[in-house]
C-alpha cells in the first residue's frame, strides 16, 4: 500500500428493520463522508439495504487465527449450551 | 420538454464514457451510477416527449435518429469529461440547477412531468451531495486538487450561464402551468454554488465572456463525437434492437 492511498473501511448493511447490520465488504475513502457516499454506491445498488454503517478498518481490532484452540475449540464439547433440549412449539418461527 | 430530455441524454452518455476509466473503483461506480440515473431519465422524458409529438416517435426514436442541430442540451454537458476536476465541476454546476429545477416541476400541471420530476429529484438529490462534497474536498484539498479544481472552473463557468437561458418556448410553458415558475432558480443556483465554492475555497472567475447556443441546437464541435458514438448502432443497423 502506498502512503498516499485513502484509508480503507469496513462497510455493514442493514438489510430491513429488525434485522442487524451485516458486513458486506470494504473500501477506500477519504473520510466517512465519502466512505459513506461511496459504500452507498458500490453496496446498495440492488436495493440491498436502509441503513449504512463504515468503520475504519484501523479500528476493528481481530481474534489471532493462531489463538483459535484455546478461544473456541473448548466450547465445541459443551453441548449442554445448546438449547436443543427443548420441543420447539409449532407457531415459532425463524429459530 | 426535449430540453430537459436532452441535457440527461447528453450528460448521462459523458458520464458513461468513463465508466472503466473513473479515478478509482469506487468513483468509477458512483459516477457510472450518476450516469445511469440521467440515462433513465432521459428515457421517461424523452419517450413522454414523443408521445406529446404524436408523430410515431419515442424516446429511442428522439434519442438516436436527430441530426445535431436538434438537439437542445446545454453547452456545458458537452464539454469533455477532462481530469476528475472538470468532470465534477460541470457536474456540480448542472446539479445545483436541476434539484430546484425538479422541486419545482413536481407543481407542474402536467401529471406525467410531475411524476418524472418526483423521481428524479432524489437521485439528483444525492449526485448534488456527491459533487458538492467533492468540489469541497478538491477545492479545499491538497496545492494541486485546488489548482485543478480552480481551473475546471475557470474553464466551464462561461458556460454556466446559459443555465438559464430562457425564451418565448419557457415562457409559454410557464403562462400554462406546465413549467412553474422558475423566476428565482438563477438565485437558488447562485447561492448553492457560492457556499460550496467559499467552502471549498476557490473562486468565481471575474472573466464574463459568456458562451451560449445549445438550447437552440448550435452545439460545440464536441457534439458531433458524442453523436457518433451514440448513434453508430442505430445508424449502422437501421432498427436494430437488443
Amino acid at each position: 500500500m502506498s502512503a498516499t492511498e485513502w484509508p480503507l473501511w469496513e462497510v455493514f448493511i442493514r438489510s430491513k428493520q429488525g434485522l442487524s447490520h451485516k458486513h458486506v465488504g470494504s473500501l477506500r475513502a477519504a473520510d466517512a463522508t465519502m466512505a459513506l457516499e461511496n459504500a452507498r454506491d458500490v453496496y446498495t445498488r440492488r436495493s440491498e439495504g436502509i441503513s449504512i454503517w463504515v468503520v475504519e478498518s484501523n479500528f476493528v481490532h481481530a481474534s489471532d487465527p493462531a489463538d483459535s484452540d484455546e478461544f473456541f475449540e473448548p466450547s465445541d464439547t459443551k453441548i449442554y449450551r445448546h438449547p436443543t433440549f427443548y420441543e420447539v412449539p409449532d407457531g415459532v418461527k425463524h429459530m | 420538454m426535449l430540453r430537459l430530455g436532452d441535457d440527461s441524454l447528453i450528460l448521462g452518455q459523458r458520464l458513461g464514457e468513463l465508466c472503466g476509466h473513473g479515478p478509482i473503483l469506487e468513483e468509477d461506480i458512483a459516477l457510472t451510477n450518476i450516469a445511469l440515473d440521467l440515462i433513465g431519465q432521459a428515457t421517461s422524458i424523452l419517450n413522454y416527449a414523443g408521445e406529446v409529438e404524436g408523430a410515431g416517435r419515442d424516446g429511442d426514436k428522439l434519442a438516436f435518429l436527430r441530426f445535431e442541430r436538434e438537439y437542445t442540451n446545454l453547452l456545458l454537458l458537452e464539454q469533455p469529461n477532462g481530469d476528475f476536476a472538470d468532470t465534477i465541476i460541470r457536474q456540480f454546476l448542472f446539479d445545483a440547477y436541476r434539484k430546484p429545477l425538479f422541486e419545482r416541476l413536481i407543481n407542474s400541471s402536467d401529471s406525467q412531468l410531475s411524476a418524472i420530476a418526483e423521481k428524479s429529484l432524489k437521485e439528483t438529490k444525492y449526485h448534488l451531495r456527491h459533487t458538492s462534497e467533492w468540489v469541497i474536498r478538491l477545492g479545499d484539498g491538497t496545492e494541486e486538487s485546488h489548482q485543478r479544481i480552480q481551473k475546471a472552473l475557470d474553464n466551464l463557468w462561461r458556460y454556466a450561464d446559459e443555465i438559464f437561458f430562457s425564451d418565448s418556448v419557457d415562457e409559454e410553458l410557464t403562462k400554462s402551468g406546465i413549467l412553474p415558475d422558475l423566476s428565482d432558480l438563477r438565485s437558488i443556483w447562485e447561492q448553492t454554488v457560492k457556499s460550496i465554492f467559499t467552502e471549498a475555497t476557490i473562486s468565481i472567475p471575474s472573466n464574463n465572456w459568456k458562451f451560449e447556443g445549445g438550447r437552440k441546437g448550435r452545439h460545440s464541435e464536441h457534439m458531433g463525437y458524442i453523436l457518433s458514438d451514440l448513434q453508430y448502432m442505430q445508424r449502422a443497423y437501421p432498427n436494430m434492437e437488443w
